[in-house]
């Protein structure tokens, strides 16, 4: 807890706060000012870059709630005394810890109908859904693994010490082991949601109208090279303040339970 | 086979002809011990010798290969379901060495954490004890304060006030000052003598000679994983006509703490 340990962070995180939220968005201003054809231009997109981008938002807080979720599951269930409990979850997480995100989207958008009949109702099965499942199952094997690597940091004195006091395994789990691991696994927990936070542009390539699909979109429809970009700056830029305030909140989140 | 009997009440923990093995090593030997009701027993003896491990069978920590094991009318050594062994642990009380507070909670809910969640007693009343128990290992000011915050010899006065908050019949103490700097040991034996005074049924695997012949009913010698002798404290220590003994207890209540540590080097 030394002086130059905590400064350098701090230090380091108002340069990147000056990048993304100054110097990007300020590039595009000027660039729009001196050229005020393109401003025009870029000022016509915005809404629909912008309706991309919620896009983007929804399919990652979706993605990484579903993938948390399960991740937690599995990665206990890595660690279950009973084998046929343990190997299907150490399956589906060696699988698809190693799968790229963009096959699995692939994947899953073309296994999933994109219909589903229900009762005679045809229920459309739209396309970021499937975005979002492939996404989640690819940050429910990472969360498993994390998971797994928090319960077995916790010393095995913890452990004995529940077992003295009468704690069944899961009571042990819920009420000592799982809350010191919240903190442990903070920090990994953040670079999965940021990693997918900006995996969801890869969504674009299925047809999911996102960010990516909306700059793509705007460019071939301006066919003007400055536009292109500057629409793909605008895309960096809302990628930054997408990702950074998940950083910024976890590295918070950790102080204070570092300080509790 | 048999469940308590009136004839056999006063006897709380009773261990007959134990033996365990982890694997190829033999850690018990054919242990013979009875305890009965609100005595204070320390079990002393070189290391390695199977002292913890007792403790560890008394409360289902460990299984024994052989040998049967009572314990406050329950067959320890014919439970079969980590559900009954459970069942037992709730009732026996264990400080361990290194303390193992949860150091993600205060002081205060360290304490009520099991009676609440484990035993589904009530919320304000475990609060209560738990303070009235702090007041007793002397803590009352730092029932906020994380484990983190509080030195050795009061993580140890904690623990021991947590498993009283389980209000168990007896209290096994597994070696809980040999962690300790010097400084703090008192201070955890005085709220173990305190204890043992108000008539807990204690036993203790120690180190503290001195300690051990204050409050002890009975003195427990074990070596190799046998219980070489056990006798009231004055047999132990002053009066005993097995060498081995007298070396160990000689070698070691020489010249206080200090003596303990060049001893063992020695």
């Amino acid at each position: 807890m030394s002086m130059a340990v905590t400064q350098t962070p701090k230090k380091s995180s108002r340069v990147l706060r000056y990048i993304g939220f100054v110097a990007m968005p300020l590039l595009v201003v000027v660039w729009s000012l001196i050229d005020l054809s393109l401003g025009k231009e870029l000022v016509e997109w915005i809404p629909y870059l912008a309706s991309g981008f919620s896009m983007n938002i929804l399919i990652t807080i979706c993605a990484v709630t579903l993938g948390t979720t399960a991740g937690v599951v599995l990665g206990l269930m890595q660690l279950a005394p009973f084998w046929f409990v343990r190997l299907p979850a150490q399956i589906y997480v060696q699988i698809f810890r190693n799968a790229p995100a963009l096959v699995l989207i692939f994947a899953t958008t073309y296994i999933f109908p994109f219909e589903i009949v229900m009762f005679g109702n045809y229920l459309p099965f739209p396309d970021w859904v499937k975005a979002v499942i492939g996404l989640a199952i690819l940050s429910s094997a990472y969360i498993a693994e994390i998971t797994r690597g928090a319960v077995l940091s916790i010393p095995t004195t913890q452990w004995e010490a529940t077992k003295g006091l009468g704690f069944s395994r899961l009571q042990a789990l819920r009420f000592v082991i799982l809350p010191q691991c919240v903190r442990r696994s903070l920090p990994p927990w953040m670079n999965v949601a940021s990693s997918m936070a900006m995996g969801t542009s890869l969504a674009s390539l299925v047809g999911v109208h996102e960010l990516m699909h909306a700059a793509t979109d705007a460019s071939t429809a301006v066919r003007r090279l400055d536009f292109t970009i500057i629409a793909y700056v605008v895309v960096m830029a809302a990628f930054f303040t997408l990702c950074y305030p998940i950083a910024r909140l976890t590295r918070r989140l950790e102080q204070r339970f570092n300080a509790g | 086979m048999m469940t308590a009997s009136p004839a056999t009440d006063a006897a709380i923990v009773k261990l007959e002809d134990v033996h365990l093995s982890f694997g190829q090593t033999q850690v018990l030997k054919g242990i013979d011990l009875t305890i009965n009701k609100g005595d204070a027993v320390s079990i002393i003896g070189p290391s390695g010798s199977g002292k913890s491990t007792i403790l560890r069978c008394i409360n289902a920590l460990v299984t024994p290969q052989s040998g049967k094991i009572t314990v406050a009318g329950t067959r320890v050594d014919q439970l079969t379901k980590e559900s009954e062994r459970i069942q037992l642990r709730k009732r026996v009380g264990i400080v361990f060495q290194q303390y193992n507070l949860f150091p993600h909670l205060t002081v205060l809910d360290n304490i009520v954490l099991a009676p609440t969640r484990i035993l589904g007693a009530d919320k304000t009343a475990t609060v209560k004890l738990a303070r009235e128990l702090l007041e007793k290992v002397r803590l009352s000011e730092k029932a906020d304060a994380y484990p983190g915050q509080l030195s050795g010899g009061q993580q140890q006065r904690v623990a021991i006030a947590r498993a009283l908050a389980m209000k168990p019949e007896l209290v096994l103490f597994d070696e809980v000052t040999s962690a300790l700097d010097p400084e703090t040991v008192g201070e955890v034996l005085w709220v173990i003598r305190d204890l043992i005074r108000d008539g807990m049924t204690s036993i203790l695997v120690t180190h503290e000679m001195r300690f051990a012949e204050e409050i002890s009913d009975t003195v427990v010698f074990t070596e190799n994983g046998r219980i070489v002798d056990h006798g009231s404290p004055q047999q132990i220590f002053h009066s005993t006509e097995n060498p081995r003994i007298r070396q160990f207890v000689g070698g070691l209540s020489g010249g206080g703490r200090g003596a303990v540590r060049d001893g063992e080097g020695i």
